[in-house]
């Protein structure tokens, strides 16, 4: 119990201090590594306390996939050698007390919701069935999933399909003066454009290009 | 103190969503950041419901996670083509230049 307690204390120190540098450093590829770091110790926390599928998956996508795609447009965008400070300009300043309390006021209503959870030990004890034993936490996740969300699942994949699409058709542009294969004049090519058969009388050519 | 429960988690998720309100608020850099934040406030949630899966032993807050990690990434992956396209347009992220709607 003892290491319990000293894992999540440090790997939750970790995640609050990368995401307090996330919004807080000056450079923005080091807040895309601070968020990395967050993602890592996050999933971490989650193989701790049993999720072990979903910190590998949190892993896979995040840290794998979404961060790297981060990492892409901030060197694409070449964001990174406008260093500004946080409290540059006058206008902008007129923002900071009141997201300071706007983000104070929302963090103490979530600790009053949790405090709540302490008066309520009964609610615990509701449902305890499901811990099966000798299966594992992906197992059982997905024998959920493939059953009983199996429409959500697939709703899921048509999303992904979307953004996709959408990622490609926003990014896309056309370029001029560059030669390209068109598809559709390589399809819709009759025979009667390409080839001919001419009738060739002996000790006499056939003239092309008449 | 030592005893890890529910609570500790619930915190912790309260803590990074607060913390990511806060960089929604006060960021003045770029867009991408304020991306980052989103999916932090994201991260949060996720926090929440795979706490909430665990203690209360019930495997749909895990399923749910699974399903919030589809959306977060879908909705990454727009969020940066749309920026991508408004620095080509624009030649700027900067926070307090796009101000084209005057909201």
């Amino acid at each position: 119990m003892i290491a319990h307690s000293i894992f999540f204390y440090t790997f939750s120190i970790i995640a609050i201090v990368s995401a307090i540098m996330v919004t807080a450093s000056k450079n923005t590829v080091h807040s895309v590594f601070f968020l990395i770091l967050d993602f890592i110790s996050i999933s971490c926390l989650f193989i701790m306390i049993g999720a072990e599928f979903l910190g590998m998956i949190m892993l896979i996508v995040y840290v794998g996939a979404v961060a790297v795609l981060f990492l892409f447009v901030v060197m694409m965008l070449n964001v990174a050698q406008q260093k500004n400070q946080w409290f540059s300009s006058e206008e902008s300043s007129k923002h900071i007390p009141v997201g300071l309390i706007i983000s104070t006021l929302i963090f103490v209503e979530l600790i009053i919701v949790i405090g709540g959870w302490k008066y309520k030990p009964d609610l615990f004890d509701i449902n305890n069935s499901i811990e099966i034993n000798n299966v594992s936490n992906t197992h059982s996740l997905g024998q959920v999933l493939y059953t009983d969300y199996i429409h959500i699942f697939q709703i899921s994949g048509m999303i992904l399909l979307v953004a996709m699409i959408g990622a490609i058709v926003l990014t896309f542009r056309k370029r001029v003066g560059v030669k390209t294969q068109s598809y559709i004049k390589q399809i819709s090519r009759e025979r009667s454009d390409g080839v001919s058969v001419l009738k060739v009388e002996s000790n006499k050519g056939v003239k092309i290009d008449d | 103190m030592t005893e890890i429960g529910l609570g500790h988690y619930l915190t912790l998720g309260a803590i990074i969503f607060s913390i990511g309100i806060i960089g929604i608020f006060l960021n003045r850099k770029n867009i991408i950041v304020i991306l980052m934040s989103i999916e932090l406030i994201l991260l949060a949630v996720n926090i929440n419901l795979v706490s909430f899966s665990i203690f209360l032993g019930d495997l749909t807050g895990q399923v749910f996670t699974l399903f919030i990690l589809t959306v977060a990434a879908a909705e990454a992956a727009i969020g940066l083509a749309i920026i991508v396209v408004y620095y080509r347009n624009s030649g700027t992220i900067r926070v307090e230049h796009i101000d084209e709607l005057k909201g």
